[in-house]
C-alpha cells in the first residue's frame, strides 16, 4: 500500500545494547543458585563421609519439607511482588486447631480443618491486599500478630498432644523407603511448577508482578489474582501444618515462630525477585535444599547451633548477591 | 579553538554487538550541539560514555584538551558535565528545592538542614530556568516540563559547563516546549555547551547551532545547521530518503464502531466517535485529558463520559470488558505500562489473549509458541528471540510486541496513545504502515498524539481536546497544523466553542 514507507521498513537494525550484559546476569539469576546448591554438596561430601549416605539425604528432604512447603507458596506471592510474613503464625493456629480436631473429631475432619483454615486466613491477607489495598508487608505484619494470638488464647499457651496413631504414622512414616513429608514437598513442588509455567493463572501471576498497571491494561484480573496467591499461601500453610502436627504429635502455639524468615529466606536464595515478576518454583526448591544442606553439614561436622546461625545469614546474603542483577524498571 | 569536551575516537562494544565504532565528537563553549540518529545508532551509549556512567573499549575523553578518566557519574559532574536523562530521576514525595539540591543541601556543622539557605540557592537555580513555582511544592505534582526544568536547574547549580539533555522534547508538547526551548538559548547564551539529543527533525534544525549524526554505532559527520535541510538530515540519518506519508483516501459513511459522549456534566465537549476503517487523530497539548478520555473508555480510571461499542451502550467499564468488548488500548508509556521488562517478548505478545491459547486455565504451549510467532511475523517484529526480554528491542519493535499482543484480541477498536513516541523515522513508518492495514481491513483506531505532522499525516479526522474537552473536529482539507494548533491553544474555550 504505502510504496515508500514499505521500502523504508526494509532494514534490520542494530539494537544498543543497554547496561551491562543482561543475558549474563539472566543465566546467573537462572542457574546461580542450583550451581550454589551443587558446589554446597561437592563440599559437603568432602567434608563428611556420612553426608551422601541414602539415609542422610532423605532426612535432609524430610527436614525441609515443612519449610519447603511454606516457600512454595510464599514463591507466589513474591513473584507478585508481594510478601507474606504470616505463614509462621498462621502455621501455629492451624497446628492447634489441627490437632484440638483430630484428636476430638478424628483424623479425617482435623485435616479439613487444616486446608480450610489455612486458606480462610490467607484469604484474609488477600482480600487485604487486593481489595483493600492495603500493603503486603502491612496487611500480612497485621496477620502475624492477630494469627499468634488466635493460636495463644486456643490454647491458653498449653500444648495440645496427638494421640492418634494413624495420623502420627502419616507424618512419622514412609513410602517406598521415602519419608511422607518429602513426598509431600514434592508433589507440591510438581504442581506448583506446572502452575506457574503452563497455566493461565501462573503467567497472570507473573504479570502481576512484572507490571501491575500492564497487566492491568491488558484485562489481566489483577485484584483476583492477588488475592489468590494469598489464598495459595494460606493453602500451604494448611498443609505445612498437617505436616508439622502429625510429624511431632503435638500442636504448640509456637510451632510456627521464625518460620516466616525460613520460607522467605528459601525464596530468595532460590533466585525469586522481591521486586516481582522473577521466580520459578524449582528455584524456591533450591534454595530450601540449600539451607537444608547447610544446616545438615553444619550438625554432621559438629559445629554449635548458634555459629549455624552465622553461616546461615552469610550464605542467604551471599546466594542473592550471586544473583544480583540491574535493579530496573524499579 | 578549544573545546569545553571532546569525545576522540571512541569505541564501545557489547556482547556480539559494537555500539560505537571510531566516534569523535567535539563540543564548544556556548552552542547548541545536536546529536541526531535514529534509536540504536548509539547516541545513549555515546551520552552515557561522557556521563561516566559507561567505560569505554577504545579511545579518549578530553576536558579543555585535557585527557581524562570518568569513571562514575560523579567523576563526569565534578568535571562540569551534566546529564539530564530521558526517564527523569526525580524524588516525587520531597520538595522541588530539596529535588533542585538533591545531595546538596545547605547544612550545618553537625549535619542539620539549613532551610532557609536550601530554599534560597533552589529559588535562584529555579529562576534561571525561568520555573515560577514555588519551591516548597511537592516535586510530584509538577508536570513533567516543570520536572524536566527542575532537572536541569539540578545540573546548571552544579557548574555544569556542558549540559546533555537526552531527548527532552520527548515527554513535551506546546507551551512547555517553547519554555524548553527559550531555557536552552539562555543556557548556551551564559556560555554552557548544551548537548541536545532530538528525533525531531524541526527541532534539530531550528535549535542547534550544529549536529552530529550517529548512525549504525558510527559518526556520520558533524555539520551546521545552515548547512542543513530536513531532507539531508534524514538522509544522513537513514540513509534514506524523507517521503511524506501517503495523504489517505477519506472513510465514506462507515458503520460507528465506538462513541463516547461527554455527560452532562462535562457539556460543550464534542463527542469522540470511531467508525470501521477511519484514523481519528486526537490532539491537543499535553496535559489536555487525551489520555483520561482513552482510559476512561476503556474503564482504567473514571470519566464523565457515556460508551457505546458498535451501538450497544458499554457500562460497566474495565480494561477487561474493553478488552472483551473488542477494544485495544496501548499506552503511552510502554515501559511503565505497557511491558513487562523481565519477562520474555512470547509472554509480553500473549499477555492479552492467555485464554484463547489455553484448555481449561493450562496452557497449550506449542500452540501458544506458535501463534505468537505467527503474530510477530505479522507485524514484522524484528527480534533476535522470542525468549529474550522486551528491554532487549528497539522502541520500534517494542511498540510491535504491544500491537501483537492485542491483535491476538482480535480488537475492533485500537486506542493508540501516543503510538510513535520515541521511535525513530525507520520505526515510525512501520508503525503507520500497520496502523493503515488495520483500518484497510475494516478497524479503527483513534490515535493520541502530540505530533501535529503526525496527527496532519495519519489521520482521517481529528478530533482537537482543550482543557479537558474535546473542542473542535476537523476532516478532509480542514485538517491543518495551522487548524490543529489553534483550537489546541485558543484558551478558554466558550460554551458554543468548537472551531468548526
Amino acid at each position: 500500500m504505502n510504496e515508500p514507507a514499505a521500502t523504508m521498513l526494509a532494514k534490520p537494525k542494530m539494537q544498543g545494547v543497554r547496561e551491562r550484559g543482561p543475558a549474563a546476569t539472566a543465566t546467573m539469576r537462572k542457574y546461580g543458585a542450583g550451581v550454589a546448591l551443587i558446589l554446597l554438596i561437592i563440599f559437603s561430601s568432602l567434608q563428611s563421609d556420612r553426608f551422601l549416605q541414602v539415609d542422610n539425604v532423605l532426612n535432609v528432604l524430610r527436614q525441609i519439607s515443612i519449610v519447603g512447603v511454606l516457600a512454595l507458596g510464599m514463591t507466589f506471592v513474591i513473584i507478585t511482588a508481594g510478601i507474606d510474613l504470616s505463614v509462621g503464625s498462621m502455621l501455629s493456629v492451624v497446628v492447634v486447631y489441627t490437632a484440638d480436631t483430630v484428636q476430638t473429631r478424628g483424623v479425617f475432619l482435623g485435616v479439613i480443618m487444616a486446608l480450610s483454615l489455612g486458606c480462610l486466613l490467607g484469604l484474609v491477607n488477600g482480600l487485604g491486599v487486593a481489595i483493600g489495598r492495603i500493603q503486603p508487608f502491612v496487611m500480612t505484619l497485621g496477620m502475624l500478630a492477630f494469627a499468634k494470638g488466635i493460636a495463644l488464647i486456643f490454647t491458653e499457651g498449653q500444648p495440645v498432644a496427638i494421640t492418634n496413631d494413624a495420623f502420627l504414622a502419616f507424618g512419622n512414616g514412609r513410602t517406598l523407603g521415602i519419608p511422607n513429608p518429602a513426598i509431600v514437598f514434592l508433589v507440591l513442588l510438581a504442581v506448583c511448577m506446572f502452575v506457574l509455567r503452563g497455566t493461565v493463572f501462573g503467567r497472570s501471576v507473573y504479570a502481576v508482578g512484572a507490571n501491575e498497571e500492564a497487566a492491568r491494561l491488558s484485562g489481566i484480573p489483577v485484584r483476583r489474582v492477588k488475592c489468590a496467591v494469598y489464598v495459595i499461601s494460606g493453602l500451604m500453610v494448611g498443609i505445612a501444618g498437617i505436616l508439622y502436627a502429625s510429624q511431632l504429635g503435638v500442636g504448640t502455639p509456637v510451632a510456627g515462630d521464625g518460620k516466616e524468615l525460613d520460607a522467605i529466606a528459601a525464596t530468595v536464595v532460590g533466585g525469586t525477585s522481591l521486586f516481582g515478576g522473577v521466580g520459578t518454583a524449582g528455584g524456591t526448591f533450591v534454595g530450601a535444599a540449600i539451607l537444608g544442606v547447610l544446616s545438615n553439614i553444619l550438625n554432621l561436622s559438629g559445629v554449635s547451633p548458634y555459629v549455624q546461625y552465622l553461616f546461615r545469614g552469610g550464605l542467604i546474603v551471599a546466594a542473592v548477591l550471586l544473583q544480583r542483577r540491574e535493579g530496573r524498571g524499579r | 579553538m578549544t573545546h569545553v569536551a571532546e569525545l576522540k575516537g571512541i569505541t564501545k562494544n557489547y556482547p556480539g554487538v559494537v555500539a560505537l565504532r571510531d566516534v569523535s565528537i567535539a563540543i564548544r563553549a556556548g552552542e547548541i550541539h545536536g546529536l541526531a540518529g535514529e534509536n540504536g545508532a548509539g547516541k545513549s551509549t555515546l551520552i552515557k560514555i561522557l556521563g561516566g556512567a559507561l567505560a569505554l573499549d577504545a579511545g579518549e575523553v578530553l576536558i579543555h584538551d585535557q585527557p581524562v578518566r570518568l569513571s562514575t557519574p560523579h567523576a563526569a559532574i565534578t568535571r562540569g558535565i551534566s546529564v539530564v536523562h530521558q526517564e527523569l530521576v526525580s524524588a516525587p514525595s520531597l520538595s522541588v528545592a530539596e529535588n533542585v539540591l538533591l545531595g546538596h543541601l545547605s547544612h550545618n556543622a553537625v549535619g542539620g538542614v539549613r532551610w532557609k539557605a536550601t530554599r534560597e540557592r533552589a529559588r535562584d537555580a529555579l529562576d534561571r530556568v525561568g520555573l515560577a513555582v514555588d519551591e516548597r511544592t511537592e516535586m510530584g505534582r509538577l508536570s513533567l516540563g516543570q520536572q524536566q526544568l527542575v532537572e536541569i536547574a539540578r545540573a546548571l547549580l552544579r557548574d555544569a559547563r556542558v549540559l546533555v539533555l537526552d531527548e527532552p522534547s520527548a515527554i513535551l508538547g506546546g507551551k512547555d516546549l517553547d519554555v524548553l526551548y527559550d531555557v536552552v538559548r539562555s543556557t548556551r547564551d551564559s556560555g554552557v555547551a548544551v548537548v541536545y539529543i532530538s528525533h525531531r527533525l524541526k527541532e534539530v534544525l531550528s535549535l542547534c547551532d550544529r549536529v552530529t549524526v550517529l548512525k549504525d554505532g558510527r559518526s556520520q559527520g558533524t555539520v551546521d545547521v545552515t548547512d542543513l535541510d530536513e531532507q539531508r538530515l534524514v538522509t544522513m540519518m537513514t540513509g534514506r530518503q524523507l517521503t511524506a506519508p501517503q495523504r489517505p483516501v477519506v472513510v465514506a459513511k462507515a458503520e460507528t464502531l465506538l462513541e463516547a459522549i461527554p455527560t452532562e456534566r462535562d457539556s460543550g465537549g464534542l463527542k469522540v466517535t470511531v467508525r470501521a476503517g477511519e484514523i481519528v487523530g486526537l490532539a491537543g497539548l499535553v496535559g489536555s485529558g487525551r489520555t483520561e478520555v482513552a482510559r476512561a473508555i476503556i474503564g482504567a480510571e473514571p470519566g464523565p463520559y457515556d460508551v457505546t461499542v458498535a451501538g450497544e451502550p458499554f457500562r460497566r467499564r474495565s480494561p477487561r470488558a474493553a478488552r472483551r468488548a473488542g477494544i485495544a488500548y496501548l499506552p503511552e508509556d510502554r515501559k511503565d505500562q505497557g511491558l513487562l521488562l523481565n519477562r520474555s517478548i512470547r509472554e509480553n505478545v500473549g499477555l492479552a489473549s492467555l485464554r484463547l491459547r489455553s484448555i481449561a486455565g493450562v496452557m497449550r504451549s506449542r500452540r501458544d509458541r506458535a501463534s505468537v510467532a505467527d503474530l510477530a511475523k505479522r507485524v514484522h517484529l524484528k527480534a533476535a528471540s522470542l525468549e529474550a526480554p522486551p528491554s532487549t528491542l528497539s522502541g520500534g519493535n517494542q511498540q510491535k510486541v504491544m500491537l501483537a499482543r492485542w491483535l491476538a484480541t482480535s480488537p475492533t477498536v485500537l486506542i493508540l496513545d501516543e503510538p510513535t513516541r520515541g521511535i525513530d523515522v525507520g520505526g515510525k513508518s512501520e508503525i503507520y504502515t500497520l496502523m493503515r492495514e488495520l483500518t484497510d481491513s475494516g478497524r479503527g483506531i483513534l490515535m493520541i498524539s502530540s505530533e501535529i505532522e503526525e496527527v496532519v499525516a495519519m489521520s482521517d479526522r481529528v478530533l482537537v481536546m482543550n482543557q479537558g474537552r474535546v473542542v473542535a473536529e476537523y476532516s478532509g482539507h480542514e485538517i491543518t497544523e495551522d487548524n490543529i494548533s489553534r483550537s489546541a491553544l485558543l484558551s478558554a474555550p466558550t460554551d458554543q466553542g468548537h472551531v468548526q
